[in-house]
């Protein structure tokens, strides 16, 4: 056992040591500087995710640990039009730089919005409590090594502090023209006691991208997250999500996943106060042999009456492979916890295959959790109706990928929003808008 | 006209055969009712017609103006005009009621060759239909069948069916499961949509429908066969009797 574990440690050190040549610390000011070699600490003690890692049992590391991404064949349609007509404040970052010109002014009422590379600059910046600090709590009880990494190496990304009502979404665009760009880049969000925004993300920032978003939730605040990865064939993108959650507060977030060759998503979420509601969800349409599509959700409930929910859906076509790891851990004393947890896959065919692995692990006496994963073929019986209407077989069974994908679109908030996201999938699908 | 001759069906996974020679011709515009006891064939008949997957067809034929059948895709065959009124309509979870009938009617345009309907003129004319039939907004806008009653099932069936147009219109035992009230509802539809362009095959098991559906030509099945075909009072006669004597005139 002893010589194992000395082997997989050693495995990860020269993961880490392929990996790390590519890489260069950006200069900073103090606060960040410091951020930024912890961060480069955890990584030297935990090296990189290997294959025989338990955590990447399901989904293999190596795209995201060599030294130079994979190239990615640019797409014509990246995906980055879902929240057309949506009134929202623009960033825009292509292939991982931050594009003023194409970006709006960083000036929205309710928020304080600006560059990582600004606030980086400065000595001393409120970031500093959140930069790091919740992927660093996010590392137990698993390790997540490639979040340690972006902490350390992000060249730019958004700090957000909501004081009040955000008087529209932020979207963050990612554009990418280039088919090597290899983009890591870094969130913070604040949302302060009783404010509330909603951060949109579009796109595939890179050819290889590699994000992070850190967000604490003050008491009583909302932070409402909706995003679509970029349906972009060939990418290769690896986010992490960190919320910390305080007392009555709402956080809810959205991810819809169109193709893309390989994704990892991770959400750790952390609910410290009391009354918190933290609701994750997902919709993957993934279509081809290449293309394999990972939701690693961990969410500890540490405070009473708590509420969780994931809900994840995922459609699988000529041999894609999807994965859900998902783990409700409640700790003692988080009593009243109510935690619910679904994952489904259509599978359309039967090269396609759906890897679960959902958890609870649970310490408190007086909760309600549950769990469930299915995995099925296409109705039949609905098809026919569907066909002996007069609607054609590739028809019908997009209408019913589309009532499955629903359940997970339904779980946004916003109508305008959860509306924007159903018509681009209908447009991808081919499919009349409903009346 | 639907015409079928020497139709000859197996169950696809298994070696049972359930048509055995079935000769039927359902002249344009006209009314015919097929009964006959469970498990005669009556509905295998149905699917087979608009070709549900787990028959196999070993001889015979079937048209409709002219156009094979049995070698077309069910929505081709929906699109030339065969409708069949499911005895257990089926529950479509997360697509509209509303988006189910427009997707369908503008497939099958489409298929045909014809225009797109407008979504305003296809509110309009779905509310009006809908109306006729007592189907409320609320039943409109919810998923397909989810949730829905029987009789509400049926007279969804109904409104598709006018939606649709279609030329040949199969109901396979439409009234079983309704109430009194229903089946007036299900059969004043099935009555207004009668027309010299359009031919309707009803399957029943009873004769109280055909009380309200009057037949032309009322045809009785038994395994897999048209053993006796007449006019309605055939039907009072099966009600009054049974099936027994005409099985054991037949045997
Ligand atoms: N898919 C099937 N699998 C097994 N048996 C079937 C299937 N379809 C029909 N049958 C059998 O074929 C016979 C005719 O059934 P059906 O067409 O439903 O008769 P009806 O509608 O006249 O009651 C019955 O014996 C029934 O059990
Ligand atoms: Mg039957």
């Amino acid at each position: 056992m002893a010589i194992k574990r000395a082997q997989l440690k050693q495995q990860k050190q020269d993961a880490l040591a392929a990996r790390q040549p590519a890489l260069s610390m950006p200069e900073g000011g103090e606060w960040i500087t410091a951020a930024r070699k912890d961060a480069a600490g955890r990584l030297d003690a935990m090296g990189l995710p290997i294959r025989r890692d338990e955590y990447w049992k399901y989904t293999r590391p190596d795209a995201f640990t060599s030294a130079e991404p994979v190239a990615a064949a640019l797409t014509d349609d990246a995906g980055t039009q879902v929240f057309e007509g949506v009134d929202v404040l623009t960033v825009v970052f292509r292939d991982g730089a931050f594009d003023a010109d194409a970006s709006d002014d960083l000036a929205l009422d309710g928020v304080e919005i600006s560059r990582l590379a600004d606030a980086a600059q400065a000595d001393i910046h409120w970031a500093k409590d959140i930069y790091g600090a919740l992927e660093t709590a996010g590392q137990d009880p698993v390790e997540r090594p490639l979040a340690a990494l972006n902490t350390a190496y992000a060249t730019d990304g958004l700090v957000i502090r909501a004081t009040g009502a955000a008087a529209k979404p932020i979207h963050v665009v990612y554009e990418r023209s280039s088919d090597t760009s290899d983009a890591v880049l870094h969130h913070v969000v604040k949302v302060e006691e009783g404010a509330s925004v909603t951060l949109l993300e579009t796109g595939a920032a890179g050819a290889r991208a590699n994000t992070v978003t850190e967000a604490a939730i003050a008491d009583t605040a909302a932070f409402h997250h909706v995003r679509s990865q970029g349906r972009d064939q060939e990418r290769q993108l690896v986010t992490h999500m960190f919320a910390r959650l305080g007392t009555e507060s709402t956080f809810k977030s959205f991810t819809l996943t169109p193709n893309g060759k390989m994704t990892r998503n991770e959400c750790i979420m952390e609910l410290t106060g009391d009354d918190a509601i933290a609701h994750v969800a997902g919709a993957l349409m993934a279509d081809g042999k290449d293309v394999h599509q990972d939701d690693t959700i961990f969410i500890t409930h540490d405070a009473v009456n708590c509420e969780s929910r994931q809900v994840f859906k995922k459609v699988l076509s000529n041999g894609a492979t999807g994965v859900f790891q998902g783990k409700i851990l409640v700790k003692q004393g988080a009593q009243k916890t109510d935690g619910y947890q679904i994952s489904q896959s259509l599978l359309l065919d039967e090269d396609s295959q759906f890897l679960a692995k959902p958890e609870l692990e649970i310490y408190a006496d007086d909760v309600a959790c549950s769990h469930g994963s299915t995995s099925g073929a296409i109705d039949e019986d609905a098809l026919y109706y569907l066909r002996a209407r007069g609607i054609p077989h590739r028809k019908a069974q997009d209408l019913m990928v589309l009532a499955f994908l629903a359940e997970a679109v339904d779980e946004i908030e916003s109508e305008e929003l959860r509306e924007a996201i159903l018509r681009r999938i209908r447009l991808w699908l081919d499919l009349e808008d409903d009346l | 006209m639907l015409e079928i001759k020497n139709l000859h069906v197996k169950l696809e996974d298994e070696d049972k055969q359930i048509l055995k020679g079935l000769n039927l011709t359902v002249e344009t515009g006209k009314v015919h009712a097929i009964m006959g006891p469970n498990g005669s064939g009556k509905s295998t008949l149905s699917y087979v017609l608009s070709g549900r997957d787990g028959y196999e067809v070993t001889d015979g034929s079937a048209t409709m103006d002219g156009f094979d059948l049995l070698e077309a895709e069910t929505e081709e065959r929906a699109a030339e005009g065969l409708f069949l009124a499911f005895q257990y309509p089926v529950e479509i979870p997360g697509v509209s009621n509303m988006t189910f009938l427009r997707t369908a009617l503008n497939a099958q345009r489409k298929a045909r060759g014809e225009e797109e309907m407008s979504a305003t003129d296809f509110l309009k004319m779905v509310r009006e239909k809908a109306k006729s039939l007592k189907i409320d907004a609320d039943m409109l806008k919810r998923p397909v069948n989810m949730g829905f009653s029987g009789g509400e099932k049926k007279r969804n069936e109904i409104l598709q069916m006018a939606v649709l147009e279609p030329k040949m219109c199969i109901l396979d035992e439409t009234d079983s499961g309704l109430d009194v009230d229903a089946m007036k509802l299900v059969s004043d539809g099935v009555n207004a949509l009668r027309d010299e362009g359009r031919s309707f095959l009803v399957i029943t098991h009873y004769q109280r429908l055909l009380d309200h559906i009057v037949p032309d030509v009322v045809h009785i099945m038994a395994d897999g066969r048209i053993i006796k075909t007449g006019g309605p009072e055939l039907a009072l006669e099966v009600e009054k009797n049974g099936y027994a004597d005409l099985l054991a005139e037949n045997a």
